[in-house]
């Protein structure tokens, strides 16, 4: 039925183009959407001023950014694409990235990008195919801890530095500010006990990972896991370092001493009411790590004007708007990756810290968990994790439910 | 002589048919299409990224009958929709026969209850998500009251009663109203003559209140239980489908399945086996009417 319908469809666009003599790819206005999940005003008008130097020389393509909640953005845009209407250009979120390259919906951006030499290839790839470039991760942004230094000074309560700043000293710093500001401790933004791929920024300190490097086994069951789980179940349940189950608490409002989060939530921080600082995540048993969320852009193969979306990705990922972008985004050109050059777009972040959480983070940093078949993972994942937020869980239990849940789904 | 084509029977025919054409075209393109369509799409692969449609047959089905989910979704189901008709019918007759006193001030509360029905779905539970969050309106009145409050929406037990409570909240005045409807439907000299027989407030509810307005208690159950069965929104603002799997009833998971996970041929698949528990839910109320509805004529 839907095929027979889309070729009534075809035949009835091609009667219409015989008679109109095919206008449309001859150059007639072009309007260009490309979805994203910052609804954020700094990023807005950061694109709408691309877009707008874009139509200097392209005065007939017209580029719109619809911004999609964030929880439901992958669903959302799948969803668009379902019903024909898919957008042109789309960002894709890491967890979403190897669904999307390897399902064929891109259409390949090596010929799109300038100087592609420049990227580096440990950040693009989680997006190469065979190795043609399907989306480009415009954002490879490090996860570190914002700390509210007033909320600790209140507290009686100073930021471990050096060698001291480990999981145990932080979440001690944590639990002792929330115990005495009534605030809450740490935040792991966008977790909620839902997300739990943003626990990566805890368990990797551990050296734990939720599967193998080839996605074929399970990981929650390993000794690393259990230990990280165990430390953050006692640091939420006994400690309570970070807020429970259910309780909200925003850091940018001024309502945690800290959140893991990644730089370009920097922005929020602009009027901030109070002292605030930058810090790389806290070693683990396991030493130093990082750990990057990547968000990239793709054209959509099944887009109207595939071809001005591979021009306007052409200028939008361009050396001097990758610039521009690093100042929310750190971009994956390594020429641009220098303090000086960082430092320029971000006002609001010191030298030292754009060095020791971006130049460094990116440097050693392991994308969040992603696989094939994502969404369903993950949702497995979060079912079975479920019975770990409550006091007295079986923790070792719990994470061997996990791995029964998800087997036959990485077995796929 | 020939008769001519156009006889009365035949004009009256048409006429008929003139008029329910704009009905039946809606039904066609709105119900009826997009019902054979889902019934087509299940017996495919689509993979909507891929950009696959394939014919798989009955493959669907089989996983349907193998999805070892399947079980907890449809107990999920049921215990929602159980939870819901059995509250909503007896608090909306409860607050019907209450507001049916001719006391003061009873239109304010049949205001008061109503008014959540008009309020937007979606605005109604995020602000209930909020109230039931652990630190939440509803956990600060308790704890004024000396008492700790559970995480409501966070247990695999309170999580199921919390939905259902909140979409109780939201409803109840709509089946309130149409109880009040056919109460004041009921006949004022049969509840004088049971009084004149002597027979108390209980047996005049039983014997007289229940039976006539036994239609309508047919209605909102039949109306209750299909919307029931398609709640959706509460779900997805209020709990994700958890803690657990606690609450993902069958539209939620097949919305997981056909817009999450990519499978819109055994979402559609899902669809289908919701359509018939909805169809044999309404055919047997429909046939349980002779038993239980009293009718007049």
């Amino acid at each position: 039925m839907k095929k027979i319908a889309s070729l009534s469809v075809l035949a009835l666009l091609g009667a219409l183009t015989a008679c109109g003599g095919g206008e449309a790819e001859a150059g007639g206005p072009v309007t260009l959407r490309m979805t994203t999940w910052s609804s954020n005003p700094a990023h807005v008008e950061l694109f709408n001023g691309i877009a707008a130097d874009y139509r200097k020389t392209n005065p007939d393509v017209t580029v719109t950014f619809e911004a999609l909640p964030l929880e439901n953005y992958t669903t959302t845009v799948t969803t668009q694409i379902a019903g024909g209407n898919p957008p042109d250009i789309a960002w894709i979120l890491e967890a979403a990235a190897p669904d999307f390259v390897a399902s064929g919906a891109l259409t390949p951006l090596d010929e799109s990008i300038e100087n592609a030499a420049d990227l580096s290839p440990a950040a693009t790839a989680l997006w190469r195919q065979d190795g043609k470039l399907m989306g480009y991760p415009f954002s490879t942004s490090p996860f570190g801890v914002f700390v509210n230094t007033d909320l600790l000074k209140q507290a009686g309560q100073t930021l471990p530095t050096g060698d001291r700043w480990t999981w145990e000293n932080a979440v001690a710093a944590a639990s002792a500010t929330a115990a005495k500001t009534g605030k809450q401790g740490l935040v792991v933004r966008d977790f909620d006990y839902k997300d739990w791929t943003n626990l990566a920024t805890v368990f990797r300190g551990w050296g734990a990972e939720a599967w193998s490097a080839d996605g074929k086994t399970c990981g929650f069951d390993q000794q690393p896991m259990i230990d990280a789980m165990t430390f953050l179940h006692k640091a939420i349940f006994t400690g309570k370092a970070l807020p429970a189950p259910g309780v909200a608490a925003d850091f940018f409002a001024g309502e945690s001493a800290m959140t893991i989060a990644q730089i370009s939530r920097a922005s929020l921080l602009k009027e901030a009411k109070f002292g605030w600082d930058l810090v790389p995540l806290p070693a683990g048993p396991s030493g130093e790590y990082s750990v990057i969320g990547q968000g990239g852009l793709g054209v959509l193969k099944k887009g109207e004007h595939a071809a001005a979306a591979a021009d306007f990705v052409k200028f939008f990922t361009s050396p001097p708007n990758s610039a521009k972008l690093a100042q929310f985004f750190p971009p994956p050109r390594q020429s641009q990756l220098t303090a000086d050059t960082l430092a320029k777009a971000n006002p609001l972040l010191k030298p030292e810290q754009l060095q020791d959480v971006v130049i460094d983070g990116i440097d050693g940093g392991v994308v969040k968990p992603s696989h094939t078949g994502n969404a369903e993972i993950s949702q497995a994942v979060r079912s079975a994790l479920d019975p770990l937020w409550k006091p007295g869980a079986d923790v070792p239990g719990v994470l061997r439910g996990v791995c029964t849940a998800i087997n036959p789904l990485l077995a796929k | 002589m020939t008769r001519s084509f156009w006889t009365t029977r035949r004009r009256d025919q048409l006429t008929g048919y003139v008029f329910i054409t704009p009905a039946l075209v809606g039904a066609v393109a709105f119900v009826f299409l997009p019902l054979a369509l889902v019934v087509w799409y299940s017996l495919h692969e689509w993979n909507v990224l891929a950009d696959t449609f394939d014919f798989v047959g009955a493959e669907n089905y089989r996983q349907l009958a193998a999805d070892p989910n399947v079980p907890a979704v449809l107990r999920a189901t049921a215990l929602f929709s159980i939870g819901l008709v059995v509250l909503n019918l007896s608090l909306a007759l409860l607050l019907a026969v209450l507001l049916n006193q001719k006391l003061r001030g009873t239109t304010v509360f049949r205001v008061l209850f109503f008014s959540p029905v008009v309020v937007s779905l979606l605005a109604w539970t995020i602000v209930w998500g909020f109230l039931l969050q652990d630190n939440g309106g509803v956990n600060g009145l308790l704890a004024a009251a000396g008492v700790e409050g559970p995480n409501w929406l966070r247990s695999g037990g309170t999580a199921m009663a919390s939905v259902v409570v909140v979409q109780v909240f939201k409803n109840v005045g709509l089946n309130m109203v149409l109880f009040l409807a056919a109460l004041q439907g009921v006949p004022g000299e049969l509840y004088e003559a049971a009084r004149t027989d002597g027979a108390g407030a209980w047996t005049v509810f039983r014997r007289i209140t229940l039976p006539l307005i036994s239609p309508t208690i047919l209605l909102t159950s039949i109306i209750t239980v299909v919307g029931s069965l398609q709640v959706f929104a509460q779900i997805s603002v209020l709990t994700q489908g958890g803690p657990g799997t606690s609450t993902t009833v069958l539209v939620y998971y097949l919305y997981q399945q056909a817009f999450q996970f990519h499978a819109f041929g055994y979402g559609s698949t899902l669809s289908v086996l919701l359509f018939l528990i909805v169809l044999a839910l309404t055919v047997l109320q429909w046939q349980m009417r002779k038993r239980w509805v009293f009718h007049e004529s």
